[in-house]
């Protein structure tokens, strides 16, 4: 079972938890305190470069019959429509920017240039993800609801083309979106049968618009070069969408963000609530570049602790959050994009295998553990899971030391893995030494029974011998 | 839809043709179907949102302006001079007021002025294009008229709202007409008076204006100006600081026709409240017409009687509580989601009073969005549900 008590798992007291959050909050707040011209100029900058670098690529494309102006084109339209989605309509979305007043750079106003409508993309993903960041049953983007992501779900055979699906939903992943959105939207609405409900009308005006305005206007536009200009706008829709695939995965799917059941739900304190964003997003490393190209969402841990705040300031606010994980001794997720895919890329094809495969189990498993993976450590002779409630507290008072007692630093969840890394390292080491010479002995023991035999024959042999002689 | 009974219809297509331009429909004009045929490629969103980037005017997305002239009134007011953007409304009342939005630091604030030219005014100096114009006095406690009237330089982009308001002089004037204004309440009844001189239609009016001393006196060369082209015109300046307040108990020794005349009145709510009970004991309540500025800083008022706009009711609640909560309670249906603050679902505008964001105390105001799941009431206000 997935993390049923933060609490626990985090090696944190209640207390700590609240600090946590109040010095959380005072991040908050000194963002707020501090937004002014320079942010507001960064985002109306960004703004106009999109706009030029889309202009720019539909008129190259103008020219796409000739094979550079088809590559620049692109280029330059699917670079403009990454900037669009994850820098522009993410973050707008969510409210990063609504400080300023502006109705036209506004979360209750902006549309992006997406298939699925910003409106019903807001509902689904501001309030159901980032409410119920990664808690089982309740957070729909765990795997989209077409992939297993975690082993509290139960394998079915159709997880068996997780891998095929997985690379179709990077390829239309702008689909993908919008409709698990708009199912969200229409369970939200309470109108999932009617066909002319609301939320239906939006959808179909939106795809129809999109589709309209890429693969029927803007070719018919180019004249003669419209075959080109099609593919050039289905390759930037692709490019764009493989890469918005790229970015959310690497800040979901990594081994080290953990997911949650609902019983960690149940009166969730704001301090509880920071901690599991912590604790459910992982980032990656990037560059100033790849950063502004992600939409900043390279820093996904500070997005999930302040979806609100504007994105051009996650990295500052970055510093600070690392600086807390030092003081709590909390992990915090992070690798080069390349192994952060890695590890949610094996997740997925791992997982598309029944569980008899899978020598973890979800207590222990790299991409998803709970409090109970602690405590098969320290105590090897339990039956694989105790059964009392609230054993973990308990371990965690009689086990746990929370401060070193050489260093007097503060141990938590960090330490706490790093030790379980080791003993776990350590028992699999002893398991296979307790094995080879369980094999060895059994070795021995045949060798001796077959010496026996051997010896045994050649006696009777000579007593056969001797017989006969007489 | 273009297919109706079986047929094209040319109001169907131009509809059809608008739709994407149809949230502009009352600022596009003419222009619309042009906007909503271009916005088949722009989509989703409209031609405006690349032209404004060329011309911040170049857009009827939201109404811009650009401030063309700052003219300096008195040592604490300055008339603004703007040349609105596309889809202003031209058909505005001389009374009326507008509501500007300035940025600073990086945030739109949003505020009511009266304008104070006549309709349709062009200005000579200006290349002879339709302009309008505000006065603002810079106000004690005020950060954003003391802001408008010392530190924004022509050629600023203003935010604008379409002209609006019930304190207008009717075309034509009535015969008699009296003016009560004091410090900047003159603003209004200024357009007023600059609409009768340009219509050339001064009929008898009577204007008694308080003022402090002579030099903050705004438009005070103007006022001398038409006193003496118009001979049905007279200007009475009380300067305060010398003669005193202006006492409504003189009306009857320096213009005893007052209860004759249509009167206008515009100032301070003390002055106000005195004229409203002046006017009632004579029985001529019918003949008053008065204009209430808004406070510039807010009522400071923790908790208040919330109204939803839209649905009539309204909730009595303290400082503490959501305006989500106050309008659920009230049987209101609002939007929400996280009821946390960070999902935006919640979202609606404040239509007037102000309300206090519950996690850091800062203040927004009419005109505003707030989530009204960390929101509560600052005083009276009312929202847009
Ligand atoms: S309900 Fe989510 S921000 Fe208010």
């Amino acid at each position: 079972m997935a993390i049923t008590d933060i609490k626990a798992f985090a090696h944190l007291t209640a207390a700590d938890i609240e600090t946590l959050g109040q010095e959380l909050d005072s991040i908050r707040r000194s963002v707020e305190l501090s937004r002014g011209e320079q942010d507001a100029k960064y985002i109306r900058r960004t703004i106009a470069a999109q706009r030029a670098l889309e202009v720019a690529g539909r008129a190259v494309l103008f020219g796409s019959r000739n094979r550079w102006a088809w590559l620049g084109g692109t280029a330059l339209l699917s670079v403009a429509k990454i900037i669009e989605n994850m820098e522009l309509g993410h973050n707008i979305s969510h409210g990063q920017w609504d400080w300023m007043n502006d109705p036209e750079i506004h979360s209750s106003s902006w549309e992006w240039d997406m298939t699925g409508p910003s409106s019903q993309w807001r509902r689904a993903h501001n309030y159901s993800h980032h409410t119920y960041t990664n808690v089982l049953g309740k957070d729909e983007d765990l795997g989209f609801g077409i992939l297993r992501m975690t082993r509290d779900e139960e394998w079915r055979p159709v997880h068996l083309v997780q891998p095929f699906a997985n690379v179709l939903l990077a390829a239309t992943f702008e689909w993908g979106i919008a409709l698990h959105d708009w199912d969200i939207e229409k369970q939200l609405s309470g109108t999932p049968k009617q066909l002319m409900s609301e939320p239906n009308k939006e959808f179909a005006r939106k795809i129809t618009r999109q589709v309209a305005k890429d693969f029927v206007f803007y070719p018919a536009l180019t004249g003669p070069a419209w075959k080109s200009t099609l593919k050039a706008n289905a390759t930037a829709n692709f490019v764009r969408n493989l890469w918005a695939y790229a970015v959310i995965f690497c800040g979901h799917f990594p081994d080290g963000a953990e997911k949650f059941t609902v019983e960690q739900l149940e009166g969730e304190t704001s301090g509880e609530w920071y901690l599991r964003q912590m604790l459910g997003s992982a980032n990656f490393k990037a560059g100033p570049v790849m950063a502004f190209m992600s939409g900043n969402l390279c820093y996904q841990i500070e997005h999930h602790l302040f979806p609100d705040l504007p994105s051009n300031r996650y990295s500052e606010v970055a510093v600070r959050v690392r600086e807390l994980c030092d003081k709590y001794d909390l992990p915090y997720t992070t690798g080069s994009l390349g192994k952060q895919y890695l590890l949610a890329f094996r997740t997925i094809h791992k997982l598309a295998l029944p569980d008899r495969f899978l020598r973890r189990t979800a207590d222990d498993a790299p991409e998803t553990s709970s409090e109970r993976k602690f405590a098969g450590i320290s105590m090897p002779t339990m039956p694989s899971m105790p059964n009392t409630e609230r054993w973990a507290d308990r371990w965690n008072e009689t086990h746990w030391l929370p401060v070193d007692p050489e260093t007097g630093q503060r141990r938590g969840l960090r330490s706490a893995l790093n030790e379980a890394k080791v003993v776990l390292k350590e028992k699999a080491r002893h398991e296979k030494e307790v094995l080879r010479e369980a094999k060895v002995a059994l070795q021995e023991k045949a060798r001796q029974e077959q010496a026996t035999l051997r010896r045994k024959a050649a006696r009777e042999r000579a007593l056969r011998r001797i017989r006969r002689k007489r | 839809m273009v297919l109706k009974k079986g047929g094209f219809s040319v109001r169907g297509v131009r509809e059809w043709l608008e739709a994407p331009a149809a949230d502009v429909a009352e600022r596009g004009g003419r222009l619309n179907v042009l906007r909503g045929a271009v916005a088949r490629v722009t989509t989703p969103l409209l031609p405006d949102d690349y032209l404004h980037l060329a011309n911040p005017l170049w857009s009827a997305r939201e109404l811009r302006g650009r401030i063309v002239e700052v003219r300096k009134e008195t040592a604490d007011s300055a008339t603004l001079v703007i040349k609105p953007g596309w889809g202003f409304d031209w058909k505005y009342e001389p009374g009326q007021y507008i509501g500007i939005g300035i940025l600073i630091d990086g945030r739109w604030h949003w505020r009511s002025y009266s304008l104070t030219c006549p309709p349709n005014w062009t200005d000579p100096e200006h290349g002879s294009k339709r302009l309008i114009s505000i006065a603002v006095k810079a106000m004690p406690e005020g950060f954003l008229s003391s802001h408008l009237v010392s530190g924004v330089a022509a050629g600023t982009i203003v935010r604008l709202a379409a002209p609006q308001g019930g304190f207008v002089l009717p075309f034509p004037p009535p015969e008699k007409v009296l003016f009560l204004t004091a410090g900047s309440g003159i603003t209004p009844v200024m357009s007023m008076l600059r609409a009768m001189d340009r219509r050339d239609r001064v009929t008898d009016v009577v204007h008694v204006h308080s003022a402090r001393t002579d030099d903050d006196v705004m438009f005070r060369a103007e006022l001398r100006d038409m006193h003496d082209r118009h001979p049905s015109f007279s200007s009475h300046l009380q300067l305060t600081s010398e003669q005193g307040k202006f006492s409504l108990a003189e009306l009857d020794e320096q213009f005893p026709d007052w209860r004759e005349r249509q009167t206008w009145a515009c100032g301070p709510a003390a002055m106000l409240d005195e004229i409203e009970h002046h006017w009632r004991d004579a029985d001529i309540a019918d003949r008053l017409h008065v204009e209430r500025f808004e406070i510039e800083r807010s009522a400071v008022g923790e908790g208040g009687t919330v109204t939803f706009g839209k649905t009539g009711r309204s909730a009595e609640v303290d400082g503490a509580t959501s305006l989500l909560e106050a309008g659920e309670s009230a049987g209101v249906q609002m939007p929400f989601g996280c009821r946390m603050g960070i999902c935006q679902t919640c979202v609606v505008t404040i239509t007037s009073g102000h309300t206090r964001d519950l996690r850091n105390g800062d203040e927004r105001r009419e005109g505003d969005k707030v989530q009204t799941c960390i929101s509560a009431a600052a005083g009276d206000c009312t929202l847009d549900v």
